[in-house]
């Protein structure tokens, strides 16, 4: 007994003479995991656009080429001062707003009923798939004819870009509910409408609110698209008109207007996702 | 009520899962399916649940289920089933909400429930926020809610450690011992089969046909003190089910 301590106690003895240097394991971990960094996305921004102006300054851009940002700022100031601001932003907006709520409200509708009943979804999905990638704004003259020069045809292009990737959504929403869910509806005797109301459509809302986030995007384009082709106010057709008459600094003043209206969109549905996708890890 | 299974056979295409099983579920009894992966112990179950129909033969319902009971045939899934989106609350009362029941007596259900299983502190809790015993836990408490006659159990506690298995284990026994429930309960494991079933029924390999049916007629509560008593059943089980686990197991292999 006392033997074997003894060699026990020899061994570590030896160990400790030996002593091989103690460090901390390696770490090798971390990374691959997303956290935000406030501040990086202005700061790009900011960079950006302090590198231009000092180009600009410097004459190392040429003014012919692009106008430096103050200049672009000083055009957006007289479009606020002369009023003219919200009259293209106001006529933009109700354009959008309505192209796309109709446009988003009819697509879930059509994706659920593809997602639910098996007729639907023979009949429909090809429809879809060979209206999908048919560039909308190629249809606007068709348009213009059947709903109108005016607001028509105009709310009836982002209707028609923003329907079809809102029904691709919804529907593949629904396809990935977990069917163990549903089942669970069933094995309680739950009614039809309630399983679609409390199990469907909860488990559908993260791929319908990402299909918003695509589907807002494209309403912008076509706006500016359609409100190129043909209107008196919009965004669209502020910035037409600085590029006809070669004034850069609007052109570049009406593309910012897109881009910060392109950032409040997306910060929206931000917020309408850590609402309604509260209940995510 | 009762429930009786008459002659039940089963194919998918042409693959053969159940051959004639007949059975008798009597009231306030634990019926323990035990029997190799496979073997259509979760699509008899689905058949009893009335979610799917044999090829041939019936399931009965003998007698009336109690008139309070709102879902005779109530499901526990192995995965909880929780709706993710739903508090601990809400996913109970989502059992209840289609059945008309005025809003006061809705809301002295589940809070009735949710003390009988212990989970009144976390009636605002998130499934995500609740370990895996929680859960199901939170899964027992909404089969009660409806106050069922037959309680289908598809392994319930597979998901779970070891230690939670044992705690929910002991849950179950109380809850037994206190309201004694009916209950068609399926596992794999063979110790949790002879601590809750009053019967185990052991199927064969697929397709499943009855092998053997094993009573066990010490009451539930005394079980755990008497573990050694019933490893002699557990190992005649263990017997049975070898020589099919094993013979499955190469089936598997071969295909
Ligand atoms: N919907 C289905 N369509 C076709 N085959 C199915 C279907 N459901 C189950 N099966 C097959 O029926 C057989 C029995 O399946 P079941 O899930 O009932 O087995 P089990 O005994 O519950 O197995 P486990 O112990 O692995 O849960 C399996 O071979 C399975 O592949
Ligand atoms: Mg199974």
């Amino acid at each position: 007994m006392s033997e074997t301590t003894m060699t026990n106690a020899d061994i570590r003895e030896a160990e400790q003479n030996a002593a091989p240097i103690a460090r901390p394991v390696p770490f090798r971990g971390g990374g691959f995991v997303y956290k935000p960094v406030r501040i990086a996305g202005p700061l790009v921004f900011i960079v950006l656009i302090a590198i231009w102006e000092f180009g600009s300054d410097t004459g190392w851009i040429s003014p012919l080429v692009l106008p430096a940002p103050s200049e672009a700022w000083t055009a957006f100031m007289n479009l606020v001062h002369s009023g003219l601001l919200w009259k293209h932003l106001g006529a933009s907006l109700q354009r959008l707003v309505i192209g796309w709520t109709a446009g988003t409200a009819l697509g879930i509708v059509a994706g659920l009923a593809i997602g639910l009943f098996s007729v639907a979804r023979s009949g429909l999905q090809p429809l879809v798939s060979a209206l999908f990638p048919v560039p909308k704004i190629a249809l606007l003259p068709l348009f213009i004819i059947w709903f109108g020069i005016d607001e028509g045809s105009k709310v009836a292009t982002i209707l028609f870009g923003t329907f079809f990737p809102t029904v691709i959504s919804t529907y593949s929403g629904v396809d990935n509910v977990d069917r163990t869910l549903i089942r669970m509806g069933q094995s309680f005797g739950l009614s039809w409408t309630s399983i679609v109301r409390k199990i469907v459509i909860p488990g559908a809302m993260p791929a319908i609110l990402s299909g918003f986030r695509i589907s807002i995007s494209i309403a912008i384009v076509l706006l500016v698209a359609a409100e190129m082709i043909g209107a008196e106010y919009g965004v669209g057709a502020y910035i037409l008109m600085a590029g006809s008459l070669m004034a850069t600094d609007q052109l570049i003043a009406g593309v910012a207007i897109l881009s910060v209206l392109g950032l409040i969109i997306a910060w929206l549905i931000g917020l309408a996702e850590k609402y309604f996708l509260r209940w995510r890890t | 009520m009762d429930l009786k299974l008459d002659q039940v056979s089963h194919h998918y295409g042409a693959t053969n899962v159940l051959d004639d099983i007949s059975l008798t579920v009597k009231k306030d009894e634990i019926v323990c399916l035990i029997g190799p992966s496979g073997c259509g112990k979760s699509t008899l179950l689905r058949f009893i649940g009335g979610l799917e129909r044999p090829s041939s033969g019936q399931i009965l319902q003998i007698g009336e289920p109690p008139a309070a009971s709102l879902n005779p045939l109530t499901y526990i899934f192995q995965d909880f089933a929780l709706l993710p989106w739903r508090t601990v609350e809400g996913n109970v009362s989502l059992a209840l909400e289609d059945h008309k029941l005025p809003k006061a007596e809705q809301r002295a259900i589940v809070e009735d429930v949710l003390r009988r299983t212990n989970l009144s502190d976390f009636a605002k809790a998130l499934p995500r926020q609740l370990s895996g015993g929680m859960k199901q836990r939170v899964a027992i408490a909404r089969a009660l809610s409806v106050r069922p006659a037959v309680m289908l159990m598809d392994e319930p506690l597979s998901a779970l450690d070891s230690q939670t298995r044992e705690l929910l284990m002991d849950d179950l026994v109380d809850l037994w011992t206190r309201e004694s429930f009916t209950a068609v309960y399926v596992t794999h494991n063979l110790a949790e089969a002879v601590r809750l079933g009053h019967r185990i029924v052991v199927l064969s390999r697929r397709p499943g046909r009855i092998r053997e049916i094993v009573e066990i007629d010490m009451p539930l509560a005394e079980r755990k003190d008497r573990v050694h008593e019933l490893e002699v059943k557990q190992h005649h089980l263990w017997d049975l089910m070898r020589e099919e686990a094993r013979a499955a197991d190469r089936e598997l292999a071969d295909v």
